[in-house]
């Protein structure tokens, strides 16, 4: 419980909100370093948005606290928060103007001569020219940006983003998350975005938490997440992955061996999240490498005699799906460098990879879990 | 280049969907029932009440009317009635005020805060309808009356009363109209509220505005609508009723369509009639000219 110095930090301590029987957040200690562009991500329900309702003081936690710096901020109420959130329906003022939905958190605090900075602001999201217009007069994308510079113009000591692009088509998202993220870096805020698109999050995002059920199953820099997942869950919601049963041998250096299926895998320990008994053996699908010939290597790990079942070509990459002799469906991509012509289905193949491609996790969780959601996510 | 795709300029003249096609015949017959109506029942009497009103004013019911464009029956009836017309704006203009204040919080309350008990409470608005407008005017007789409760209640706090009665007062005509028309005040209030999304709410309060500031600059303008509504349908028949005057006053609380029904019964069809057009474009006037000042010329 000491409290941290060194600025503005967001720090949810043991929050948990229960609505009813049913627990959105649940006993959740989280902290958001000052300046960061923090993730928030996770299927729905899983209490991303409920955790930053609680931050905008929108929904009172059951049990914990909220601090802002050294402030206990808990029960607060949310007009009076350094925090500014920018609402998935953007919750635009309909019968107020663009500059003045934009002054209106400026106005509220009694500042009165709020024009200069509002058409600042509206140039920085590159809608100077539209301060007249009407919410409804204005596409989506330009709503949204409205939304935040509506947020942003009052400097809010950690800036609140649910789901904002959401609502936009998918080349609108893609330009508005690199705006956003450049725009975050423009102004040095603390931004927690709340996002069920893990691409979205680990595009924008320092630091992505990943939240199933109301705990948050693993956090980090975007790509530690996706190289060394901590749980099924991770590995199959961010992005995808083929988990395949085994069981350790031994240890041998700082190296596990595993037996899958009679073939020995080697794992570097630091990327095993248990060391004995029956594992998940996990690998990305981009780093599996298909031979079709078999010349197997000490270095890498393999996987013989798969029979090719389906080819899916999308011009940049080629997606295969491999049965294994034990029945068991893999799948593979390939950049279609064209360093070797495409394979077909009935062939038969090798899966190879590296060893410090390979991640443990514990056999006890669910192989499947987050594949569903992650489906529904995208 | 060829295309296969149409450009759209030439979908109206192929889809027979569009108003283009056959479509804009079936709108025009839809319409035919209430336009028919309308013709028969308001076009038609109107007309018929513009020309009475210049009828020649000493006509009577034995002797026969004639036409005779005779604009001063305008000017008899303004010059003449302007007291009625003055109480009856104003006492409407009270009524309305007081159904306002009476109305909005209720409205407000059964939106946002009445949850499961909503429906109930709409259906508690709407339940005086289940009771003929005379009954319940006439039940507040009993409730203002000399020996009732009320009239005791204030006598013991020494509220002063003229000649120590309610009835045959300007407070018992604005009671009567501020309790018959509140639920006309009440539901589009009430539709108005229901439909502002309270995301804008927390956004406001999100926004560093407090719950009543948030109030102010959010909630009231977006229901406004409501309020516009509700006021004209409070205010348009409350200034043209004579019912709360007949049962509830006396002569000298004499609203304009007491007069006006005076001078139908006695007779004086030119005069009645010159007395409805007045008030009628007076309203409209008024109508106008508020709508335009409240912003919400999208309701006309």
């Amino acid at each position: 419980m000491a409290a941290r110095s060194g600025g503005d930090d967001l720090r949810l301590e043991s929050v948990t909100k229960q609505f009813g029987p049913f627990t959105a957040v649940d006993n959740l200690t989280l902290t958001v370093p000052a300046g960061s562009f923090f993730a928030l991500l996770g299927p729905s329900g899983c209490g991303k948005t409920t955790t930053l309702r609680m931050v905008a003081g929108l929904e009172d936690p059951t049990v914990g606290d909220i601090y802002l710096g050294q402030e206990r901020i808990t029960s607060l109420r949310p007009y009076k928060r350094p925090v500014n959130t920018v609402f998935q329906s953007y919750a635009l003022f309909p019968h107020l103007s663009v500059e003045d939905n934009v002054a209106f958190g400026l106005k509220r605090r009694g500042r009165k001569d709020v024009n200069a900075e509002v058409e600042r602001m509206l140039e920085l999201v590159e809608l100077a020219g539209f301060a007249k217009r009407r919410p409804a007069q204005l596409s989506g994308g330009q709503q949204q940006r409205v939304a935040l510079a509506r947020a942003l113009i009052n400097s809010p000591q950690v800036l609140l983003l649910d789901e904002p692009l959401g609502a936009l088509d998918l080349k609108l998202r893609r330009q508005m998350q690199i705006e956003l993220k450049s725009i975050q870096t423009e102004v040095g805020l603390t931004f927690v975005h709340v996002t069920h698109d893990q691409e979205e999050a680990m595009t924008m995002a320092d630091t992505v938490a990943v939240m199933h059920a109301g705990l948050i199953e693993q956090k980090g820099a975007p790509a530690d997440l996706y190289d060394n997942p901590a749980t099924t869950f991770v590995a199959n919601f961010l992005g995808q992955s083929n988990l395949v049963e085994g069981e350790i041998r031994r240890a041998e250096g700082d190296e596990l061996e595993v037996d899958v299926q009679g073939m020995t895998i080697r794992v570097p320990a630091e990327r095993a999240r248990v060391h004995s008994g029956k594992v998940w053996v996990g690998v990305r699908p981009e780093k599996v490498v298909v031979h079709s010939e078999a010349a197997a290597t000490d270095a890498t790990n393999s996987l013989p005699r798969g029979r090719v079942i389906d080819v899916s070509f999308s011009g940049v990459s080629t997606q295969y799906l491999v049965r294994m002799p034990w029945g068991q469906e893999l799948t593979v991509f390939e950049q279609n460098t064209g360093s070797r012509p495409l394979l077909h289905v009935g062939d038969e193949v090798d899966l190879r990879w590296r060893p410090e491609h390979t991640f443990l996790l514990d056999a006890a969780q669910d192989a499947s879990a987050g594949v569903q959601d992650a489906l529904v996510g995208t | 280049m060829t295309t296969l795709t149409r450009t759209p300029g030439d979908e109206t003249a192929e889809d027979p969907g569009t108003p283009g096609g056959r479509g804009r015949w079936t709108g025009y017959l839809l319409l035919l029932p209430g336009a028919l109506w309308l013709v028969l029942f308001f076009a038609v009497p109107i007309g018929s009440l513009v020309s009475t009103s210049l009828y020649d004013p000493t006509g009577t019911l034995e002797t026969g009317y004639r036409f005779a464009f005779d604009v001063g029956n305008y000017i008899d009836a303004i010059s003449t009635y302007a007291p009625e017309f003055g109480r009856s704006l104003l006492y409407a203009g009270l009524a309305t005020i007081f159904a306002l204040l009476l109305g909005y919080p209720l409205a407000y309350a059964i939106s946002f805060k009445a949850g499961r008990w909503k429906n109930l409470l709409l259906v508690l608005v709407i339940a005086p309808f289940f009771t003929s407008f005379l009954i319940r005017t006439l039940s507040w007789k009993l409730i203002l009356a000399d020996q009732g409760w009320v009239v005791d209640s204030l006598k013991f706090l020494h509220v002063p009363l003229s000649n120590g009665r309610l009835l045959d007062t300007p407070v018992a005509v604005i009671t009567g109209l501020t309790y018959n028309f509140l639920p006309f005040m009440v539901l589009p209030l009430y539709a108005s509220l229901e439909k502002i999304d309270h995301r804008l709410i927390e956004a406001a309060g999100d926004l560093y505005a407090s719950p009543f500031q948030g109030f102010r600059k959010v909630t009231l303008p977006l229901s406004m609508p409501g309020v516009v509504a509700g006021t004209l349908l409070t205010f348009i028949p409350a200034a043209g009723d004579f019912i709360n005057k007949e049962l509830l006053g006396s002569p000298q609380q004499s609203m304009i369509g007491n007069r006006i029904q005076g001078l139908f019964e006695s007779g004086s069809y030119p005069a009645a009639s010159a007395l409805s057009v007045t008030l009628m474009v007076l309203i409209v006037v008024m109508v106008i000219a508020y709508i335009r000042r409240a912003g919400t010329e999208d309701l006309l």
